[in-house]
């Protein structure tokens, strides 16, 4: 264990005991609650995606207010934060689902390598099959496992002919580690698995047309400690070729498997660093007070 | 310790027993939802017994109708009378005269009977359709002509009711359409077995007619089909686009508001304005033929489009939204999302609306008379725009009809009615249960 993951660990623990000595030790630089700057650096080297000054209406609602964030390649960015506080629909924007809340409005600038998602000459389902999604419940169409998989591949028309489609359908499948699972169930329906296997399935279909970037939305919080850690093992092999965002409740979860954390407070951005400088030296006080389980 | 007490001295709420309070109470709660049960066990027998007695009212008074009498005469197929000139030319011998060959068989029956009156009463034991029915056994096979053959003909009406028993002996003559000496020929026939109920294949064979014996429900059938034809056809299809547009499509705004709030109302609107509209748009304006099944079709699928929406909306609610959203966030257009994942999910539901609304088609009279289509029609129609009448309308049509035949008639044609309805609405829920949520 390198001395970031104790530190890491120590961190944890802290979180579990609010009056744990360490957690006073750690003091936070900004002590103020109304201030809601960004506290840390939202630039990164090599960006995958950028954002800048993203606000968001759900009709008179401000859910999301100004936030600027940079998301670099290969990375595991980790969203965390009290419910409400606007991370789910942060993620949201990033493909554009929130195109389909008639109420809901996006303004700001955000870009995928150097296009402007929003531009006119990006369509959103170009933008969809770059950026794929993997949901909060596990959602498989009420299709055969196979369909499941060839289903984004068959829309978008990347291959050629059905040995090409069967073969992509099994390496996503076996890089979503599901694949010793199915192989010898592929035409039984995706709803018959378990909720894990569900999960699992949904990433092979995202990962099948080869997206850029995969945005997954708490994809652990309908699934026990067993298949939670299945999906986080995977998430840690998938940084090799994805850029994944990622929102949790839960903290050790953040911890585990993100390089980098945001913590979003009422739809303000309040602080973003490295992981393991957020969870064992926050330097906002409402951070601190989060992962020491003060509210939350 | 100083004991809080009530304003009126009694112990404070805190401190009573909840055991026995709940106790006291138990009774009385659990009589009311005895009682609550039994009310609705009530109206459902109440309920069950009212269907029971209506059933059994129309399977007696219509079960009869299924069996007709024949009555077995010998027909000597003479070729001087029917093709004299022997070229056995269709055209000569359809215009030959049966009814001659009618009366001579029967009067071979009855070779005593003598008199103009009593001959008259004779032929009518057989129904005017005998010799029509001979003219078409022998166009359909002329080797008939120079033989001799047994042949069960057609009873008349009155015959029919009476071997049925329906007509009371007692009765005095006058006051029966079945006279003495019919009655004896009758007793004769059926002692030598020459009198016998078959199955009565007339009624699913041929059109109205004003002779009872003769009259059927094809028509009124063949009518049913091809209205109800043009109205799956126009209203499925457009009843589903719509409900696809208005819950996947369309703004939420006021607009669709108000579409929406006229499209229940549509569904409350009674049916016989719908035929006067059909009436002043189809007939009077487009000038479509009156009575034809098309403009049927047009006027029910009116009737039938809200249903459908209404149906096809809420299947569509249904459809939990997170099959939207996984089809959306793979990069499907929305047509996509929607041909998809969501159409298919929600079809069962739109289809066990529409046959609903389809059976509700099928039992509607109202809207057809004001187009016509409550017209005496002998044709079996072979295509839209034929005159037609259906069936409701043929039950209305009989049972307005005196003869007492008519009576058993209009009660087979109910249940002929009944048994497509229980068949469609058995097939809505065949659908249901097949396709039920497979998420």
């Amino acid at each position: 264990m390198s001395t970031t993951a104790i530190d890491t660990q120590i961190a944890l623990n802290g979180a579990l005991n609010r009056n744990a000595p360490i957690r006073q030790s750690a003091g936070a630089q900004v002590t103020d609650y109304d201030n809601r700057q960004t506290v840390g650096k939202i630039t990164v080297d090599n960006p995958k995606m950028a954002c800048r000054e993203v606000n968001v209406y759900y009709g008179q609602k401000h859910a999301i207010k100004n936030v600027s964030l940079d998301i670099g390649a290969n990375e595991v960015i980790a969203f965390i934060g009290p419910s409400g506080c606007g991370k789910s629909t942060f993620i949201r924007c990033l493909n554009r689902m929130n195109d389909t809340i008639p109420a809901a409005r996006v303004t700001g600038l955000i870009k995928l390598d150097d296009d402007d998602i929003h531009a006119k000459e990006i369509d959103v389902v170009q933008l969809r099959a770059r950026v794929g999604m993997v949901f909060q419940k596990p959602n498989p169409f009420p299709k055969s496992i196979y369909e499941n998989v060839a289903y984004g591949p068959r829309i978008h028309g990347m291959v050629n002919d059905k040995a090409e489609l069967d073969q992509l359908v099994r390496d996503s499948l076996e890089r979503a580690g599901l694949i010793k699972e199915v192989e010898k169930r592929m035409l039984e329906p995706g709803t018959s698995l378990s909720g894990g296997q569900q999960q699992r399935l949904c990433i092979a279909r995202a990962i099948a047309v080869n997206p850029e970037v995969i945005l997954m939305d708490e994809p652990c919080s309908a699934l026990d400690p067993i298949a939670t850690a299945k999906i986080e093992e995977l998430i840690d092999e998938l940084r090799e070729n994805y850029t994944i965002v990622i929102v949790t409740h839960s903290m050790q979860q953040a911890a585990r498997v993100s390089q980098r954390t945001a913590y979003f407070h009422l739809g303000d951005l309040i602080e973003i660093g490295d992981t393991d400088q957020i969870f064992t030296n926050p330097r906002h006080k409402l951070t601190e007070d989060y992962i020491t389980g003060r509210f939350g | 310790m100083n004991k809080a007490t009530s304003p009126n001295g009694a112990t404070p709420p805190h401190e009573r027993d909840i055991k026995t309070i709940v106790n006291a109470g138990l009774a009385r709660r659990h009589a009311a939802e005895r009682r609550f049960r039994w009310y609705g066990l009530t109206a459902i027998t109440l309920g069950l017994a009212f269907v029971v007695l209506m059933f059994a009212n129309i399977i007696n008074k219509g079960l009869p109708a299924f069996w007709q009498t024949y009555i077995q005469v010998p027909i000597t197929f003479d070729a001087a009378a029917l093709d004299p000139e022997g070229q056995r030319d269709p055209r000569a011998l359809a215009g030959a005269d049966y009814n001659a060959l009618v009366r001579a068989g029967l009067r071979q029956l009855f070779p005593k009977v003598e008199g103009r009156l009593p001959l008259r009463a004779l032929s009518a034991l057989v129904s005017t359709d005998a010799s029509y029915d001979l003219q078409r056994r022998v166009l359909a096979d002329p080797q008939l002509i120079g033989t001799q053959q047994e042949i069960w003909l057609l009873a008349s009406a009155a015959v029919d009711t009476f071997v049925k028993g329906n007509i009371d002996r007692g009765l005095e003559e006058a006051n029966r359409p079945i006279k003495d000496n019919q009655i004896d020929w009758i007793d004769q026939l059926r002692a030598a077995g020459k009198i016998e109920r078959q199955f009565n294949a007339v009624l699913f064979r041929s059109g109205d007619s004003r002779e009872p014996e003769q009259a059927g429900i094809r028509g009124a059938l063949m009518g049913s089909f091809f209205t109800l034809l043009v109205t799956f056809l126009l209203s499925f299809p457009i009843g589903v686009a719509t409900a696809v547009y208005l819950e996947e499509f369309a703004p939420k705004n006021r607009w669709t508001d108000i579409i929406e709030v006229n499209i229940n109302n549509l569904a409350a609107v009674p049916s016989i304005v719908f035929g006067l509209l059909g009436l002043a748009v189809f007939i009077n304006f487009f000038g479509l033929p009156r009575s034809a099944p098309l403009v049927g079709g047009l006027v029910l699928s009116l009737m039938t489009l809200p249903v459908i929406i209404i149906a096809g909306r809420a299947a569509l609610t249904s459809v939990p939204p997170s099959i939207r959203e996984a089809a959306l966030g793979m990069g499907a257009s929305k047509l996509q999302m929607v041909g998809h994942h969501v159409l298919p999910l929600a079809m069962p539901g739109m289809l066990t609306g529409s046959i609903i609304g389809m059976a509700r088609a099928l039992g509607e009279s109202a809207p057809l008379l004001m187009i016509g289509m409550v017209a005496f029609i002998v044709d079996v129609p072979k295509s839209f725009l034929d005159p037609a009448t259906v069936l409701p309308v043929q039950i209305y049509l009989w049972s307005d009809l005196p003869e007492r035949a008519f009576v058993e008639r209009t009660s087979a044609a109910i249940m002929v009615l009944l048994a497509f309805m229980i068949l469609m609405n058995g097939l809505a829920i065949l659908l249901r249960k097949r396709f039920e949520r497979r998420w």
